[in-house]
């Protein structure tokens, strides 16, 4: 359908029209395009003819309705564009469904919307979908909305009423962060306060739907965020070696140098390509499609993030979403998924939901499935490093959705509260490093001490007894004649970590020393017990790295929160609790436990005497070396 | 209106980079009409001034003479690779179809008959939402059954700019890079960009074709607009609906709506 005169002064204004089925949008649509003579030729006659048909005074929906199944049963089954405009600027309206069945074409609708009109029934009040609405376009990103109490020809045009319905949709809005910036008391079927205010309702001094609308602003693509890249593509067609891509936020100019995340490789942008141009641009900002040529051939692929060195996107294998489901089948912790985030792809496991959050209500509940409609916040870990940022900072490259076979079964955005930037140098700093030859070798070590050396890593929350368990083992091994050490916070964070605090990046940062310590009293033949919660999995898996082969020993000692809670030795729950402790490990920041630790010791079932045995047992069972000549007692 | 443009074809631009990604083997539709000139433009703007898939034109024989000339001239000139899939004929059609739309109907099966044979899993079709109210309704990225049909109650949800690009074997996507263009944008772009049309969209004795389809289902409007600026003055008071003068669209309520749904563009 053509809508006429799209041209003209201002900036076209994406609009989605949302709210509960039957509260009237497509009404409200139909006679808009009516009232401001938008409407094709012919158009008014065909509706008419369409609703006699059916025995039906004139029904405006059907402007918008084009199925046939749209009309039997009068409700919009999918989204309908529809171009339109004022005297300040044109306008895409997007008529989403209200219906809880088309959800996903809702959110097909919203996802593209600038701004956003919510209809309420002034008869009906707020209803289960004018709050799940409200909430996916909090979700998708929209922060512009008006709200338009409709039919108020029902209520007989009462103010009463209409401040009744907008205090309960205002209050709504308030919970989620959303401000409208209009509540309008309208009659969609009599035109009331759409394109003119209403006699009817003289009480009312606000502006009318189109003054509403008029005053919504266009969102333009954040060219002052930092340079955001997605690589769409490399081609090869001719002798250029073109990075395809498009500008997501930021600038980009010939001769920046840029880093290619998550490879973290660098280089120089030669040239920006552009076919048909008269010359070759050498600025492209956000918005806009390009093409780059680099300075050297450095490894780039599809999925990789474009950035400048200086303001890179967050490496991380795990990250929090808060997701919106639409899968037939219920998440569940533990399922696979594919993830989308920007144009990468990576398998992603949901290790944990944290909690569902009911949109009528907007209370937090824990749950063990996710089901279909809901929206829930997630912890998600993948295989490979991702390059993503948090939806609050970069929202193109902090938003995905989740794929399962065929389906389209999530969408949300990310928040990295808790997780730390896993950027950092791969290889070492410096490039003068010679390998020692040692004289002496580790079999030597082991003859002499009667043991191997190795680490044993513990780790658990704050108060599953990790020290008091450490401190004993040392005792009862130094008591069998083996060289044995305990590092711990107390000896580590007083010197070698001194310089490092409790952020994210310092814990990550501290765990990394006290592994590569560890490994060098481990190669010194000691048995080294380490002492640390460690709570993320990629730290710890770290650690092991910087050890010798079989000679890291993860002991997972466990305890759930509730019970370390109660234990709570120093007192820090209580004080993570009142917010002195910030980032407090199973408060206020994740606990990642094993998967595969070595040996588990359950604190909550073993006490003190028989955890102790339990790896003492262990430690003798695979690090003493056993003197006994088997070969001549097999052989007699 | 150009930093409009710019953002319209950013857009399509983008499209078309995704299709070309994710979709093997990939093909465009071409009716040699001005929206998928237009596309075909941007298609040589997305990579560099190359068109690296098939066009596919299919062909009931049933076009201008005017549309056949214009389309070897393109050809050649820009060195394209042209597949012309001759559709099977109307009395093949399903007979119980009003007669515009069992002869539109034939294209339908033509694109089956290639699907089936060539195996295409992303095909490229130039329509646009402001066109006709079910193609307002269509995705980006938007998934055929087996047979080529839409199940249009069945839609798979499109959050930002993630496309639906993972389908069953033997299932095609269609990509829709211009539906968020208008009848109007098209020809602002087509002058900004000096792309050429076929003849017949200017007005000759008072008459212009305003949609270029096949001769027997097409008719011309009552028109004196001889160039782009004066077409885009005449739409913008038009009152008319762009496809006024394609028959299949008005045969009954629901022609054409039964025409998409089993597969047609």
């Amino acid at each position: 359908m053509t809508a006429y005169s799209q041209t003209g002064p201002g900036q076209q204004l994406q609009i989605v029209v949302v709210g509960h089925v039957d509260h009237g949008k497509s009404t409200l649509i139909g006679r808009l395009l009516y009232d401001t003579d938008s409407l094709p030729d012919g158009k008014y006659e065909e509706v008419k003819a369409v609703s006699e048909k059916r025995g039906m005074p004139i029904e405006w929906s059907f402007v918008l309705d084009a199925f046939q199944a749209e009309r039997d049963q009068a409700i919009t089954i999918d989204t309908t564009q529809i171009w339109f405009r004022t005297a300040a600027r044109p306008y895409v309206i997007i008529d989403a469904p209200g219906h809880r069945e088309f959800l996903k074409n809702m959110i097909s609708g919203a996802a593209l919307a600038e701004a956003a009109l919510l209809v309420v029934d002034a008869e009906e009040g707020v209803r289960e979908q004018s709050r799940r609405h409200a909430y996916l376009l909090h979700l998708l990103g929209l922060r512009q909305v008006a709200v338009v109490v409709n039919k108020m020809d029902r209520v007989g045009y009462a103010a009463e009423r209409f401040h009744e319905v907008k205090q309960e949709i205002a209050d709504y809005l308030d919970s989620i962060g959303l401000s409208p910036t209009a509540i309008v008391p309208i009659s969609a079927r009599h035109g009331d306060n759409l394109a003119r205010p209403s006699y009817k309702m003289s009480w009312y001094d606000g502006p009318t739907v189109l003054t509403a609308l008029d005053g919504f602003h266009p969102i333009a693509a954040p060219s002052d965020l930092p340079l955001r890249i997605p690589v769409q593509d490399v081609y090869k067609f001719d002798d250029r070696r073109i990075i395809a891509g498009r500008v997501e936020s930021g600038q980009i100019s010939v001769d920046d140098q840029i880093v290619f995340s998550p490879s973290n490789r660098t280089a120089t942008v030669k040239s920006l390509e552009a076919w048909g141009a008269p010359q070759p641009p050498i600025r492209a900002r956000a918005g806009q499609p390009v093409g780059i040529t680099l300075d050297e051939q450095v490894f780039v692929e599809r999925g990789d993030i474009i950035s400048h060195v200086s303001s890179a996107p967050v490496l991380s294998n795990v990250f929090r979403a808060t997701l919106f489901w639409l899968g037939h089948a219920p998440l569940a912790v533990g399922s696979r998924y594919r993830l989308k985030l920007a144009t990468d792809e990576a398998w992603v496991t949901v290790e944990a939901i944290e909690h569902t959050i009911d949109t009528q209500t907007l209370a937090d509940e824990e749950a063990d499935q996710v089901d279909r409609n809901g929206v829930a916040e997630v912890i998600l870990r993948s295989t490979e490093m991702l390059s993503l940022d948090a939806y609050r900072a970069n929202p193109a490259t902090g938003r995905c959705v989740l794929i399962d076979g065929y389906e389209t079964v999530a969408g949300g955005t990310v928040s990295l509260e808790g997780y730390p930037d896993q950027r950092r140098q791969s290889g070492p700093k410096s490039e003068n490093l010679t390998a020692v030859e040692h004289l002496l070798t580790a079999d030597g070590r082991s003859r002499r001490n009667g043991h191997r050396g190795a680490v044993i890593w513990f780790t658990g929350l704050s108060g599953a007894g990790k020290s008091t368990l450490a401190m004993q083992v040392e005792q009862r091994l130094f008591a069998l004649g083996m060289q044995v050490y305990v590092l711990d916070g107390d000896n580590v964070r007083r010197g070698l970590n001194r310089d490092l605090g409790f952020a994210p990046e310092d814990r990550v940062e501290n765990i990394r020393r006290v592994g590569e310590a560890a490994s060098l009293f481990a190669d010194a033949g000691v048995i080294v017990i380490t002492a640390f919660i460690s709570p993320y999995r990629g730290d710890r898996d770290k650690a092991r790295e910087a050890a010798a082969e079989d000679g890291f020993h993860e002991v997972y000692i466990k305890a759930d929160l509730e019970t370390c809670e109660q234990r709570d030795p120093k007192g820090l729950y209580r004080k993570a609790r009142a917010g002195e402790i910030k980032e407090f490990t199973g408060i206020s920041a994740p606990y990642e436990p094993p998967e595969a630790a070595e040996l588990v010791v359950d604190t909550m079932t073993h006490d003190v005497d028989a955890s102790v045995d339990l790896i003492v047992d262990y430690i003798r069972d695979r690090l003493v070396i056993r003197n006994r000549p088997t070969a001549v007692a097999t052989g007699r | 209106m150009t930093a409009h443009l710019d953002a319209l074809e950013a857009r399509s631009v983008y499209i078309l980079r995704e299709a070309f990604a994710r979709l093997e083997p990939l093909g465009m539709l071409w009716s040699i009409g001005k929206d998928s000139n237009a596309l075909l433009w941007m298609a040589r703007k997305a990579f560099f001034g190359h068109v690296p898939f098939p066009l596919i034109q299919l062909d009931t024989e049933m076009e201008l003479p005017e549309v056949y000339a214009f389309r070897d001239r393109l050809v050649a000139d820009w060195d394209l690779t042209l597949k012309v899939e001759l559709c099977p004929p109307e009395e093949a059609m399903d007979q119980t179809l009003p007669p515009a739309t069992r002869s539109a109907a034939r294209k339908t099966e033509g694109l089956r008959a290639l699907l089936a044979r060539d195996g295409y899993r992303g095909v490229i079709a130039g329509i646009r939402r402001d066109e006709q109210s079910t193609r307002a309704k269509e995705r980006v990225f938007s998934p055929r059954r087996l047979d080529g049909s839409w199940d249009f109650r069945d839609q798979p949800p499109e959050f930002w700019d993630q496309y639906k690009t993972e389908v069953p074997d033997g299932t095609h996507v269609r990509i829709h890079p211009l539906l968020h263009w208008t009848e109007i944008d098209i020809w602002h772009y087509t002058k900004r960009e000096g792309i050429p049309v076929v003849p017949l969209y200017f007005a000759r004795n008072g008459k212009r074709y305003r949609s270029l389809g096949e001769k027997n289902i097409t008719f011309p409007i009552d028109s004196d607009a001889a160039t782009i600026d004066e077409i885009i003055r005449e739409l913008e008071v038009t009152r008319t609906p762009e496809r006024a003068g394609r028959a299949m669209d008005h045969e009954a309520e629901d022609s054409f709506e039964r025409l998409r749904t089993s597969g047609y563009m």
